[in-house]
């Protein structure tokens, strides 16, 4: 077990490092002087002497990839460098709005299992029936249907004209009725990518032998499909909580926008808008090892789940 | 065929001809000239001259979507040819001269696919500037990674076949290998997923002009005509409406098609009804 992290640990670290460069070439390639921006005020352009003063100063004319390794070795500790607009540390703007997010995307998650896995489940089980033909065209319509218009068909049936939520708003606190349709939204996006991995997972564990075997010992149809079938048709679903969870963050820039919601979607939309390169950079570096990290996770929850895996290593 | 029996790929294959019809026959159907703004007509409501009424600008909402046809496709398909092409050509070479190539363009692809694929877009277009290319350029480099994953692993399970070794020991060339036996060999599934990804390219490119990153007014493309709609929810809500519908018709027969492929192609692997 510890061997298989350790290996997997050292295959990230190449990955770690081409992502970091990949984010900085952009960073670099992007037009506008960043010394200039930064000394630009309220008064106007600064004069071209004090400029290039704080561009040497800065290291801004430095070649790049001695610019690039001050950045890593500053990301390294943590340092993301400042706002161009705010002058907030980024990993705290980044830490803070990512709160937000997770809040929004855990009341997501929720949503979207409460229907893909009843759906994905009795499709499955009532296999070729008008059940399994709706729940799986639903499905492929679920995941051709462009988020920010659910997130506005939404906004239309329930704030405007039943008027019983707010439109858009985060609250005090990311209080419960704003966050209603947001995570409707991405939930129901989300279900119908998971449902169709439900069904598929679920129709793969109802044709085991030990389905047989349990049907042959006589039980109940219901505990052979929740007992045996579901229990281990939940594996790779597993797997599916982190590609929801992919997919409500790719949804969260565009819904977190719509619902004014201060999550790192907001964030990166709002700081493209404000030409704020260190945010951008700092949310492109910040997500990517977050990612890494999770399928690193669900990797090692998948080996120690899966018994088989653990023995073919072992031997 | 047994394509044309299915019938959600009939269904496809007709919306599909229509859209390139539309596209191609824009400046025919459409009844008003979409970038042609009449304040005086400002929000008009649907009649016989404006079937889909008129936008904040007095310009009418029918003429723009038939006009939007040719952006969506335009960007579905260059996106997906460029990504293919890319994909093609890195994955094979990792696929087939294996070693140090191979962990290198590997690597790489992992490293593309470490970013969550809107913001990886988002940085891209956040940095280079908004606008149609680099969209198009943000959307090729999200999507390229998918498809060099498939080719190396279809090569990869290639590798070792007799049809190969004959030609190794005729002393055909790498190239050649390549071309006249490896590719033949991958362009199938190349297809599925090029198909698929018309309509993830076109809700990518749609879901970025929305936020205003990508196509810029005055030229008619769906999402940024829901953007310009955004202002209007409370009283126009047809302004979001029908380029919504639009989106979602377009992105679904590509999913249909590609999903009638699959089944085509490899019956096991499909997702789809099987009755």
């Amino acid at each position: 077990m510890l061997s298989f992290i350790l290996r997997r640990l050292l295959l990230l670290l190449p990955v770690l490092l081409l992502v970091s460069i990949i984010s900085f070439s952009l960073f670099y390639l992007a037009p506008g002087d960043p010394a200039e921006i930064l000394l630009t005020g309220p008064m106007g352009t600064a004069d071209p002497v004090t400029v290039q003063e704080f561009r040497h100063k800065a290291g801004f004319d430095d070649p790049p990839q001695i610019q690039y390794l001050r950045w890593l070795s500053r990301a390294v500790r943590g340092d993301l460098g400042h706002s161009y607009i705010t002058g907030e540390r980024v990993l705290d703007a980044i830490l803070h709005s990512f709160r937000s997010t997770l809040r929004l995307a855990l009341a997501s998650l929720i949503i979207s299992f409460m229907i893909s896995i009843p759906i994905g489940v009795l499709s499955a089980v009532k296999r070729g029936s008008m059940f399994d033909f709706l729940g799986m065209a639903l499905a492929l319509l679920g995941v051709s249907v462009p988020n920010f218009w659910l997130a506005y068909l939404l906004i239309i049936a329930f704030a405007l004209r039943l008027d019983i939520l707010p439109v858009a708003g985060y609250g005090l606190n990311g209080d419960f009725e704003h966050l209603i349709l947001p995570a409707m939204t991405l939930g129901i996006s989300a279900a119908a990518v998971t449902s169709r991995v439900m069904r598929t997972s679920m129709l793969e564990a109802l044709s085991q032998d030990y389905i047989l075997a349990a049907r042959a010992r006589g039980l109940h149809e219901r505990s052979v499909v929740l007992g045996h079938a579901l229990r281990n048709a939940l594996l790779p679903v597993i797997t599916v909580v982190g590609l929801n969870f992919t997919y409500l963050l790719n949804g969260s820039p565009v819904v977190e926008t719509i619902f004014a919601w201060p999550g790192i979607g907001n964030l990166m939309t709002y700081s493209i808008y404000d030409r704020d390169y260190p945010v951008i950079l700092g949310c492109m570096l910040f997500l990517a090892v977050l990612f890494l990290a999770l399928n690193l996770l669900v990797d090692i929850c998948y080996y120690y789940l899966n018994p088989r895996l653990r023995h073919e290593a072992e031997h | 065929m047994k394509l044309s029996t299915d019938p959600g790929c009939k269904l496809a294959i007709l919306i599909i001809a229509g859209l390139v019809l539309g596209a191609l026959l824009a400046g025919w159907i459409a009844p008003h000239d979409p970038e042609k703004a009449l304040p005086e007509l400002r929000l008009k409501s649907p009649d016989w001259e404006y079937p889909l009424g008129t936008d904040h600008l007095g310009r009418c909402i029918f003429s723009r979507m038939i006009f939007g046809i040719r952006m969506s496709l335009l960007i579905g398909v260059v996106v997906v040819l460029l990504s293919a092409i890319l994909g093609i050509f890195l994955g094979g070479a990792a696929g087939y001269f294996g070693g140090v190539m191979d962990e290198t363009i590997m690597r790489v692809v992992d490293a593309f696919l470490a970013f969550p694929s809107i913001f990886l877009a988002l940085a891209v277009i956040g940095f280079l500037g908004s606008g149609l290319t680099n969209m198009m350029l943000s959307l090729i480099l999200v999507e390229w990674t998918g498809y060099a994953r498939l080719v190396r692993s279809i090569i990869l399970s290639l590798k070792g076949k007799e049809f190969l070794e004959a030609a190794l020991s005729l002393g055909a060339s790498d190239q050649y290998i390549l071309r006249r036996h490896l590719l033949p060999n991958v362009l199938p599934q190349v297809l599925v997923m090029a198909t698929l990804g018309v309509g993830y390219a076109i809700l990518g490119a749609a879901s970025l002009s929305f936020l205003g990153l990508g196509v810029q007014p005055p030229t008619p493309e769906w999402g940024s005509m829901m953007n310009d709609g955004r202002p209007f929810v409370r009283t126009e809500p047809r302004m979001m409406i029908f380029p919504g519908i639009a989106i979602t018709i377009t992105v679904l027969a590509f999913n249909l098609l590609g999903e009638g492929l699959r089944e085509r192609l490899d019956p096991r692997s499909s997702i789809k009804m099987d009755f």
